[in-house]
């Protein structure tokens, strides 16, 4: 009947992007597969050849591994929490009625509108370099020493980076959800008497979980993927201090060129994200049902 | 008549076949200064050549070797010219990745290439890349510094004086940092640096039988030689200063001595960006006494990758980017201080050159102290002075190099990062089948 | 206005609110300053008020020519968008309107593609792209960016698809009006926020791409991103070089963002808001 048309209509209309993306995921990772359990290395091609798990069990013994490991998570939650809390703070300031406020917003978004690159070099040249940055300027200036962010707090300095580029997204959302709750329902929590904080828990919070979730969904796919911000900034050092997994895949292949190891160390990750992924979902992903 | 018409017919149809013809090569290159130049002269190389077009590709170092060393290890032939360095040159030519460079021109007076430039870049008496610019290190300081202090600076210092002459010139209340060296890490950063030195302090990568040394005595004392100099002289945040930092550090007047590349000798005599210009002295780089100085050896060389079409236009640009004429092209046009460096004897016969730039003896000088074939005091497996010659190099250079960095910021003794160099380099070398 | 708003209340928020958004904006707002020092003044010291000087970028446009860089940039960003979203309006259209019990699954699985670094990856996808000939070709380069961009685009427009009611649909379709009435005049006015937001979004996120649009390219098909890259770190003084070379890379994305903010931000909520 109709119901049968429009269902065959439906995946009709659904095949070409879920076809394209199940080629796109399943050829790299069947490839990536494939040259997990092989020795490549095209700088040194004389011993490739079929090396069953020693590639995993290679990635796995380099002594960057685990704390590469915890460096991705540390990011990403280090990164959530920051974007996540202060995006809320940032949605009630700006939804203050104010002076100006689509500059404002105008001003907060930006940063996201910077490519990851840009932003790496301009926070290590122009905010953190230890000489020449305004954050060493402002230091002398009260007379202190400035800070050397990637010699002593890589992880830290990283962190404000990409937190700095994400900020903008998670607010916007934020703000959207925080603009949508009910005038009336304030209103009547306000006649009730409830306080500005007892109205943020029972009322503004339960609203905006759903998008919360969401930032912390979306934010996460990205996060787990972090490179370029380490790549610019630190190298991923000093010693392994700011190697993430992406990063530390990233050297395996572009800098040792040794295409096996990065496989499996590619392999790994996309184990880990869906681990990520999956305590994700158990933890919030209830809020997107609703 | 006619038939002379038809002739003239015929020959202008070919030489608009020809003109159809106009071969575009593709020429990857690193974003340092006399690059740069080398792309602004580009018209003199079209002029002469009209019937082949240059298109440019210009990148920071690290995305350069990422991208020509992917491109021709696929083979996929994006390039027709790359700008690669000594490290690359003899793996690369061995892989047989490299066209040798034999019909260069007839002018082209390949016996003038600097012997212990064209000695790295050859592999098996072939010339494998043509040098565009070559460099050694030396000490660089202030005049001025060093004669407040009481002292006078040798041309061939040893260690100890370096760490003396940097503890008089330290005055952190004035901003002045007695040595300024690199701690960026990488292998072509601070591993350079640190390569080299350990040579004067006889220390070495492996022995003979590839077995890694950082838990010998010459390592330790090299690492902890530096880690004790940086920490008593050294600039705020060393540990991510690589060329650069140290460049505009010593051009502000911030240091009182700078070992390093001596292409940045044009860098800080250069009035216009550098507030020191008339104060800076130049010496070979620091010994311990054990007959090798710890300086190294690099030249950034133009080469033709096996796989492209376009060898002849490729061997035509080559040839006129590392000719004589093109040094004196820059020297008419930007003056002879600013002709690319370290390639050429007859650069530093010129009379010209000698007076526009006063560290051109020191540079060859420092340039002839180099041998990638002996580089330090014991025997080594390998070539390079600053380097190892084998493709696992980079790799491995790069993570000792992030562990000295992590000692040099303080956050691992001394102790712990030749550990675990050790320990890295030796999986690394029993992985590459180098240990067996 | 429903609540008492105080004065002293709308200044407090006015200039918390204006201090922030500034604290924010600053290293954007510096690095503008900056491209307008010379290299000397750069690295002198705090200093919010530049000589002025134009040096940088000429320099810059010398060494690089930006105009190529752009106009690549503005192709794939554009290309890969509506790529994207030819493929991506039917599959969230009838996710939306016909969903099953597999919908939910089969965004997170499409969202899940998004999971394997990018460069365990390039070796294989740089061989593909070497033996189809696609290698610094912007067909292939906006091929790329549209898969890497289709799980979101699928799942905004799945998300504002979904809020556009069902029974307006019936109604139409009650009043006789045919198929393709339905679309035009019913649909279309409904999505064309939706879609156009998403656009937005992809955009940006298209023109940011800093991985592939680097390693699949050479002259011929290299955006912005590499016209960056060839100003990171050269030898000498490049602060100002660098501000200016930024300030070109991001000005246009920039300013487009913020005369679309609010088609952006409308659309930008990924069924956020119900």
């Amino acid at each position: 009947m109709a119901t049968q048309q429009t269902r065959s209509l439906a995946r009709f209309m659904m095949a070409p992007s879920v076809v394209l993306l199940f080629v796109w995921m399943i050829v790299p990772l069947l490839f990536t597969l494939w040259f997990s359990f092989q020795q490549y290395n095209p700088l040194n091609p004389i011993r490739d050849g079929f090396v069953g798990f020693s590639n995993y069990a290679l990635f796995y013994s380099n002594p960057a591994f685990l704390q590469s490991i915890l460096n991705t998570l540390t990011i990403v939650v280090a990164v959530l929490l920051i974007t996540v809390i202060g995006g809320i703070m940032l949605a009630l300031l700006i939804d203050q009625p104010m002076w100006g406020q689509g500059i404002v917003r105008i001003l907060v978004i930006s940063p996201f509108f910077v490519m990851p690159p840009v932003a790496a070099l301009v926070w290590k040249n122009m905010i953190m370099h230890p000489q020449y940055g305004v954050f060493a300027d402002i230091a002398r200036f009260f007379g202190g020493q400035p800070i050397d962010w990637f010699g002593q707090y890589p992880l830290t300095a990283i962190i404000i980076i990409v937190a700095w580029q994400w900020l903008p997204f998670a607010t916007l959302i934020l703000l959207t959800s925080l603009q949508s709750l009910d005038g009336e329902q304030k209103e009547a929590a306000e006649m009730d008497g409830a306080g500005f904080v007892s109205r943020f828990i029972y009322l503004t919070l339960p609203h905006m979980s759903r998008a919360i979730t969401v930032v912390i969904l979306i934010q996460t796919i990205f996060l787990l993927s972090v490179y370029a911000e380490i790549l610019v900034t630190t190298n991923g050092g000093p010693g392994y201090a700011s190697t993430n997994l992406p990063f530390l895949v990233y050297q395996k292949a572009l800098l040792e060129f040794k295409i096996g190891q990065a496989s499996a160390g590619g392999v790994i990750a996309v184990i880990l994200a869906n681990i990520v992924a999956f305590f994700a979902m158990r933890a919030v992903g209830k809020n997107l049902d609703k | 008549m006619k038939l002379r018409t038809l002739t003239l017919g015929l020959l202008s149809a070919s030489a608009l076949a020809f003109a159809a013809h106009a071969e575009s090569i593709t020429i990857a290159t690193v974003n340092n200064g006399d690059m740069v130049r080398m792309q602004k002269l580009t018209d003199d190389f079209t002029a002469k050549n009209p019937d082949i077009q240059l298109n440019w590709v210009t990148l920071e170092e690290n995305v350069l070797r990422e991208r020509v060393t992917t491109d021709i290890a696929t083979k996929g032939g994006q390039y027709d010219v790359m700008t690669i360095g000594t490290y690359e040159v003899p793996i690369w030519a061995k892989q047989s990745w490299l066209l040798p460079l034999d019909k260069l021109g007839d002018d082209y007076d390949t016996k003038d290439i600097i012997p212990a430039i064209s000695g790295g870049l050859s592999v098996d008496g072939k010339l494998y890349a043509a040098p565009f610019y070559g460099e050694s290190s030396f000490v660089m300081y202030r005049k001025d510094l060093m004669e407040k202090a009481g002292l006078t600076m040798p041309d061939a210092p040893t260690w100890d004086f370096i760490k003396q002459a940097a503890d008089k010139m330290t005055d952190r209340a004035n901003g002045v940092n007695g040595v300024c060296l690199r701690g960026k890490a990488g292998w072509g950063e601070n591993m350079a640096f640190l390569t080299a030195m350990s040579n004067s302090f006889g220390a070495r990568w492996f022995d003979e039988n590839w077995k890694p040394q950082f838990d010998q005595p010459e390592w330790k004392n090299t690492l902890q030689f530096y880690v004790d100099l940086m920490k008593a002289d050294g600039p705020e945040g060393a540990s991510s200063n690589g060329f650069n930092e140290n460049l505009a550090l010593f051009q502000q007047g911030k240091c009182g001595m700078w070992i390093d590349a001596t292409v940045a000798a044009s860098f800080v005599s250069d009035p216009k960006n550098s507030t020191v210009a008339d104060k800076v002295g130049y010496a070979l780089a620091p010994d311990n006494g054990l007959g090798k100085r710890g300086n190294w050896l690099w030249a950034w060389s133009l080469a033709i990758p096996a796989g492209t079409q376009k060898a002849e236009a490729a061997e035509k640009f080559v040839s006129w980017a590392t000719s004589k004429a093109y040094a004196e092209l820059v020297a008419s046009k930007e003056g002879w201080a600013n002709a690319p460096p370290g390639t050429r004897s007859s650069l530093y016969a010129n009379p010209e050159y000698q007076k526009a730039a006063p560290f051109a003896k020191m540079t060859l000088d420092s340039i002839n102290a180099a041998d990638p074939k002996q580089p330090t005091v014991k025997p080594v497996p390998y070539v390079g002075v600053q380097f190892v010659a084998i493709p696992e190099f980079q790799g491995l250079g790069t993570t000792v190099g992030q562990l000295f960095s992590a000692a040099l910021a303080g956050q691992s003794s001394v102790d712990d990062a030749l550990k675990q160099a050790q320990d890295a380099a030796t999986a690394a070398m029993t992985e590459g089948g180098y240990i067996q | 206005m429903a609540r008492a708003v105080t004065p002293q209340h709308k200044t407090i928020a006015t200039a918390a609110a204006w201090i922030v958004a500034l604290l924010i904006f600053f290293p954007i707002l510096y690095t503008v300053i900056t491209s307008f020092k010379s290299e000397q003044e750069a690295i002198q010291g705090f200093n919010l008020f530049p000589s002025g000087t134009m040096e940088s970028y000429s320099e810059v446009q010398a060494q690089s020519g930006y105009f190529k860089f752009f106009l690549n940039s503005v192709l794939l960003s554009v290309g890969s968008t509506i790529l994207a979203l030819l493929v991506a309006i039917p599959a969230a259209w009838s996710m939306a309107f016909s969903p099953t019990k597999r919908t939910k699954d089969i965004l997170m699985w499409m969202l899940s593609t998004k999971m394997m670094p990018a460069v365990a990856v390039l070796f294989p996808i740089y061989l593909i792209f070497r033996d189809t000939g696609l290698l610094d070709s912007r067909i292939g380069l906006m091929i790329m960016l549209m898969l890497i961009n289709l799980p979101i685009v699928v799942w905004m427009l799945y998300t504002y698809f979904r809020e556009i009611p069902g029974e307006i649909l019936e109604a139409a379709r009650m009043d006789g009006a045919s198929l393709w009435n339905e679309i035009v005049y019913v649909l279309t006015p409904m999505a064309v926020p939706g879609i156009a937001s998403t656009m937005l979004l992809n955009i940006i996120l298209a023109w940011n791409e800093a991985f592939w649009t680097i390693r699949l390219t050479t002259t011929e098909a290299a955006p912005l991103t590499a016209f960056i890259s060839s100003f990171s770190s050269p030898q000498g003084l490049f602060w100002a070089k660098l501000s200016a070379a930024s300030t070109l890379a991001i000005a246009p994305i920039l300013i487009m963002g913020w005369f679309s903010q609010k088609q952006l931000v409308r659309g930008l909520t990924f069924g956020a808001v119900k």
